[in-house]
């Protein structure tokens, strides 16, 4: 049986290290220099107030219910997305978006596209397992 | 004749009643959301799929929550052999939940979201839960007094309460524009979060189970070794540090990826090792005794072993670029959701809610056909979902992609499997939680 005095050790020594791990990742955000504008910050907001990430993922993350939209904007254009969000289609109502908020979803889609790729054929692979974009 | 909840009477069993209410609730919008999958447009206008999705995933959730809650607080009573600390405050706690929950139902109803994975309601809604895990923790902590020579699973539930509140206030943190001023700095810290908290509340529930498995057992030696104590901070240092195999595609920093390749999902391997280590030491007459509750355990022992495999699988980056974003990962999660938690969790439940007011005899054979069919259910359910992410990998990793609407269509048969399997699932939990349900209420509602 393991004394009271070790499992407080390691159990404080654990907590440490992961409220380090975690500063540390606070302060070193992978983007240091963010440039989101005020009209890609409104996309945001409406992205969630529909709770887009239902059906729509956004580096695989998120519904499968829809496709992935990460880079959606430089896939299908500017145009594709603005007519899509104006219609729906079978699967997805129409929210019936003002202009404005399309031209913010718009925004919002292009700095997402912007941030880097998340097609899985794009990776390369490492003899360790690792993978790398 | 007057039916009356006395004040008296409250006990953590109110939880779990509340839980199982939760479960239902969350199989029958998963179903409706199986149903939108295989016809296309079904309910779009009423209850569309970005309401039925969070429907699901907080019903579930809050079953999850709310059977954890209920089985600590009931088994840390019967561990410190004494009145927990202030039931009144597991009162506030149990009112802020369901005020909690009855709101964020609500607020889906009518579309009013948060629109963050999991936690989909608007953000004001998390304060009732903040508020009260902190009381939680409060009743916890002095209940028990002092974490001196204490078995492991008091540790377990102390850390899960603990790191439940750290990360789920971490969650929150995209409220601050520092957080939330681009997606890739938003989706790490949401997803360093999200992966901690699944720990947490899993050291809950593994918790519990070990406790009852020293119930079973007569036998409480193990939860005081060196051993239990070795595994427990191994699944502790898991929960701190194997999230980071939800961002692997993610542009971040590579170090995240190194450090969670290397420590990810080991937790339900070392669960596997408890469970399978008292097996042996239980007698048969034991077994027979407490045959409802060992069933589940049992068979969350057996989806341990297959979730372990594919989280194996999926905790290499070279093979999660493969499954990520994939219906895989979904039959992960249902796996160890349905298959793991909510089995460890029903084995607690007819331990808590067992005969105590009426016989379950009668029931037995309704009990154990319930049982089987829960879980050939899920069984089908998962490979369905496996099969059909299999297709999505070959899809997503073809160079002349098809149209994304027609590679759905190619998955439909999947669907239709997983959607049905999915309503003889909910049939198999009703048929097994039914007897416990109306056992618990001749309990709780008594006459005047």
């Amino acid at each position: 049986m393991l004394p009271d005095k070790q499992k407080f050790i390691v159990f404080i020594v654990l907590c440490i290290v992961f409220l380090s791990y975690s500063g540390f990742l606070y302060s070193h955000l992978p983007v240091s220099n963010p440039n989101f504008s005020i009209t890609e910050a409104k996309g945001k907001t409406l992205w969630q107030k529909h709770n887009c990430t239902a059906c729509h993922q956004i580096y695989g993350l998120g519904g499968y219910l829809g496709p992935d939209l990460t880079n959606e904007y430089s896939l299908k254009g500017s145009d594709f997305i603005h007519i899509f969000l104006q219609t729906g289609n079978t699967t997805m109502p129409n929210y019936h978006f003002s202009e404005t908020e399309i031209q913010e979803l718009n925004a919002y889609l292009k700095s997402v596209d912007l941030s880097g790729k998340s097609d899985p054929r794009k990776f390369s692979i490492n003899t360790n397992g690792t993978i790398n974009q | 004749m007057e039916l009356s909840i006395n004040k008296a009477k409250f006990t953590p069993k109110v939880f779990i009643l509340v839980a199982l209410i939760l479960l239902a609730t969350g199989m029958l919008f998963g179903i409706i959301g199986g149903l939108q999958y295989i016809l296309p447009g079904f309910l779009k206008e009423a209850l569309s799929f970005e309401k039925t999705r969070p429907l699901h995933v907080s019903s579930v959730l809050f079953w999850i929550l709310f059977a954890s809650m209920g089985a600590v607080l009931t088994y840390l009573k019967e561990h410190i052999g004494n009145k927990l600390y202030s039931n009144y405050l597991s009162r506030l706690l149990f009112f802020l939940f369901v005020v909690s929950i009855f709101s964020i139902l609500i607020a889906y109803f009518l579309g009013k979201f948060g629109g963050r994975e999991y936690w989909e309601f608007p953000p004001i809604l998390s304060l009732p839960i903040i508020i009260g895990w902190i009381i939680f923790l409060i009743n916890f902590v002095f209940s028990l007094g002092s974490l001196k020579k204490q078995p492991v699973y008091i540790w377990m539930w102390l850390t899960g309460i603990i790191f439940f509140l750290f990360t789920f206030l971490e969650s929150y943190l995209w409220l601050f524009p520092y957080f939330n001023n681009q997606v890739v700095n938003d989706m790490n810290i949401q997803w360093k979060s999200y992966g901690s908290m699944v720990g947490s509340w899993n050291m809950l529930i593994y918790g519990a189970s070990m406790y009852l498995m020293t119930k079973i057992s007569n036998d409480k030696s193990y939860a005081y070794s060196t051993k239990a104590f070795v595994l427990y901070f191994a699944g502790l240092f898991n929960l701190m540090f194997n999230w980071g195999h939800h961002i692997y595609t993610l542009p971040t920093q590579p170090y995240v990826q190194y450090i969670s390749y290397a420590v990810s999902m080991t937790e339900l391997l070392i669960l596997g090792n408890i469970i399978y280590g008292w097996k042996a030491t239980l007698t048969k007459a034991q077994k027979f005794f407490h045959r409802d509750a060992y069933r589940f355990l049992v068979a969350a022992d057996v989806w341990i072993f297959l979730n372990l495999m594919l989280a194996i699988c999926m905790s290499v980056p070279a093979i999660n670029l493969y499954t990520h974003g994939t219906h895989i990962t979904v039959a992960h999660a249902m796996g160890t959701t349905i298959g793991i938690n909510t089995m460890l969790l029903l084995a607690v439940c007819y331990d808590i809610l067992k005969d105590t007011c009426i016989s379950l005899a009668p029931y037995q054979k309704m009990m154990r056909f319930g049982f089987w069919l829960a879980n050939s259910s899920l069984l089908a359910f998962w490979i369905a979902l496996i099969g059909a992410g299999i297709l999505k990998v070959k899809w997503q990793m073809n160079s002349e992609q098809i149209a994304f609407s027609l590679m759905m269509q190619n998955l439909s048969p999947f669907f239709l499997v997983f959607t049905i399997s999915g309503v003889l699932l909910l049939v198999g939990i009703l048929l097994s939680i039914y007897p416990l349900f109306k056992n618990h209420l001749a309990c709780f509602f008594s006459e005047k």
